[in-house]
């Protein structure tokens, strides 16, 4: 590169991030801004950025953990576990037939957990199908490579995203409830209003309603770090460097236990999360997450 | 690991930018080599991260109470070598434990010998890396106490632990490295439970290397080597899972 180029490369990418981070920093995507226009800035970069990142995280996280699933699937109480120990969740097969068994209750799963067919017709005797795993078939140690890579990447970024909203005020202005909006009146009244699907219009779509900042910040700061902390529970040397994590959750097979229940809980989330989405206008939801630009629904014949 | 490797993963890590994963795709690009050393990095950076945060940590210890009522059996359970099981008809009366490689003394202990040496006794919990734990009793002498018997060069930098059983011909075998070599707690068990080790847990002798999962815990061991490089060993990854399986050398994890 030519020495003369770069005043001009350095001037090229330096006023677009100085914008960014102005946006970032100020209130431009504050949801409660009084501009009075149909079209809002809804969503940071650094919300919009992570909330895609997270959502590819997430998947390789759950879709590897399925499989490391499959080499033992079973799931225990305490510090200690194994075939011969009594397993509060189990997934099997009894020959062509395939059942999950959570505490006394056994339902038959046959064709989906326990026993299934492949893509090519044959069937497979693995808990989890190979379209919900990575890799698709049988890996343990793939799969390992999978988690524990993408762990670092899931961590790091959650504890970014963490750290940058409180920062930058997303916390506090967007996510957290305000006092008033935890009284059972209101929060009566916002179940009742997600029930008969009516959703925010005009003004009060600026921001994020209470049942909706309620379970974001359930995510963001129980259900993630949860994973995060029951995760690392399983490795053997950070229990020797770090025992109060084992105590915490109850034991190594405890953490194994959370860490699928909280699983659970993220899938069912993301279920929720994309209903909403569908039901409250997919179009201007997901371009409001890609762009930051979000339009007030109700608004639009001002 | 050397720097060299060390950087190549970084360049891993920074490529992963440009290789979004369409998930779809996700088995071919298990099979990329840029993409799987991306993924094998995860490895070395634990790696790094537990011996920064505890390179002495002590693994939890538990009292009789906690013990498995039942410590399942795992891989071999019955080396198949004629030489193996004339040894254990006769009780193991005639077993040596050699350690050889990059030492001063090389050693050739009998059980007895071992069993005069001074000893430790752990509860600990096992933890396989399918998933399932058991807590059991280990009995054993200090692994880094022999080293210094032994007198062990400058130079080593890996134990590999050569076993008497195999996988369809191909020997069983572990390495780890100095730090766990010279941990407290890692020991070569002959007793667990309180009894002589059993043959399904790896009599008469096995690796206790409590703060990994079970596959670094070689059963059966009939030498112990000190090397430079495991590169030649094998397929030169450190292990037998490690070589035929892609199962992470460091599984502390």
């Amino acid at each position: 590169m030519e020495p003369v180029d770069r005043p001009i490369c350095a001037r090229g990418y330096s006023l677009p991030l100085a914008l960014v981070l102005a946006g970032e920093l100020s209130g431009r995507y504050h949801m409660h801004t009084s501009v009075d226009e149909a079209i809002v800035h809804r969503h940071r970069l650094s919300t919009r950025v992570w909330h895609w990142l997270n959502a590819l995280i997430l998947l390789v996280m759950l879709m590897s953990g399925l499989m490391i699933l499959n080499a033992h699937p079973r799931l225990y109480w305490g510090e200690a576990g194994a075939s011969r120990d009594p397993a509060w969740f189990e997934i099997g097969d009894e020959g062509v037939r395939g059942f999950l068994r959570i505490g006394d209750i056994t339902i038959e799963t046959t064709g989906f957990l326990g026993v299934w067919r492949d893509a090519d017709g044959q069937t497979q005797w693995e808990a989890f199908p190979g379209w919900a795993t990575i890799p698709s078939q049988y890996s343990l140690a793939l799969s390992r490579r999978w988690h524990l890579t993408f762990a670092w990447l899931f961590a790091a970024s959650t504890a970014l995203f963490v750290a940058w909203s409180v920062v930058n005020g997303h916390l506090r202005r967007d996510l957290l409830p305000r006092a008033e909006e935890l009284r059972g009146r209101h929060l009566w009244r916002d179940i009742k209003r997600h029930a008969k699907l009516d959703f925010p219009k005009g003004a009060a779509a600026r921001s994020y309603n209470t049942l909706q900042k309620l379970s974001y910040v359930v995510v963001l700061l129980v259900l993630l770090p949860l994973m995060i902390l029951t995760g690392m529970t399983m490795s053997p040397a950070i229990d020797a460097s770090w025992g109060w994590l084992p105590e915490l959750f109850g034991g190594r097979q405890s953490a194994r236990s959370i860490h699928f229940i909280v699983a659970m809980a993220l899938v069912i989330f993301v279920v929720v999360h994309l209903a909403m989405v569908t039901l409250s206008g997919p179009i201007n939801e997901i371009r409001s997450m890609i762009t930051g630009r979000y339009r007030l629904p109700g608004e639009k014949t001002r | 690991m050397t720097r060299q490797l060390s950087r190549r993963r970084l360049l891993a890590w920074l490529g992963l930018a440009a290789s979004v994963p369409v998930l779809s795709a996700c088995d071919r690009l298990g099979r990329s080599s840029v993409f799987r050393s991306f993924l094998a990095s995860g490895e070395w950076l634990s790696y790094r991260v537990h011996r920064l945060i505890g390179a002495s940590a002590m693994a939890t210890e538990y009292p009789e109470s906690q013990l498995s009522p039942v410590f399942r059996t795992n891989g071999n359970t019955r080396p198949a070598s004629r030489e193996y099981l004339r040894h254990a008809s006769e009780g193991f009366a005639g077993w040596r434990l050699a350690i050889d490689g990059l030492v001063d003394v090389p050693q050739s202990l009998s059980l007895a010998a071992l069993r005069r040496m001074p000893s430790r006794t752990q509860i600990t919990r096992h933890d396989c890396v399918e998933g399932w734990s058991a807590i059991g009793q280990w009995t054993g002498v200090p692994l880094g106490a022999l080293l210094e018997r032994a007198q062990l060069r400058p130079e080593a930098r890996f134990i590999v632990f050569h076993c008497a059983d195999d996988f369809g011909g191909t020997p069983y075998y572990e390495s780890i490295d100095l730090v766990d070599a010279f941990h407290p707690q890692t020991i070569l068990a002959y007793a667990m439970n309180g009894k002589d080790l059993p043959i399904g847990h790896g009599a008469p002798l096995r690796l206790r290397v409590e703060r990994q999962l079970g596959y670094k815990h070689a059963k059966f061991v009939m030498r112990v080597e000190a090397v430079r490089s495991f590169a030649a060993i094998g397929r030169g990854r450190g292990g037998y899972w490690e070589d035929q399986g892609d199962y992470d050398w460091y599984a502390g994890i």
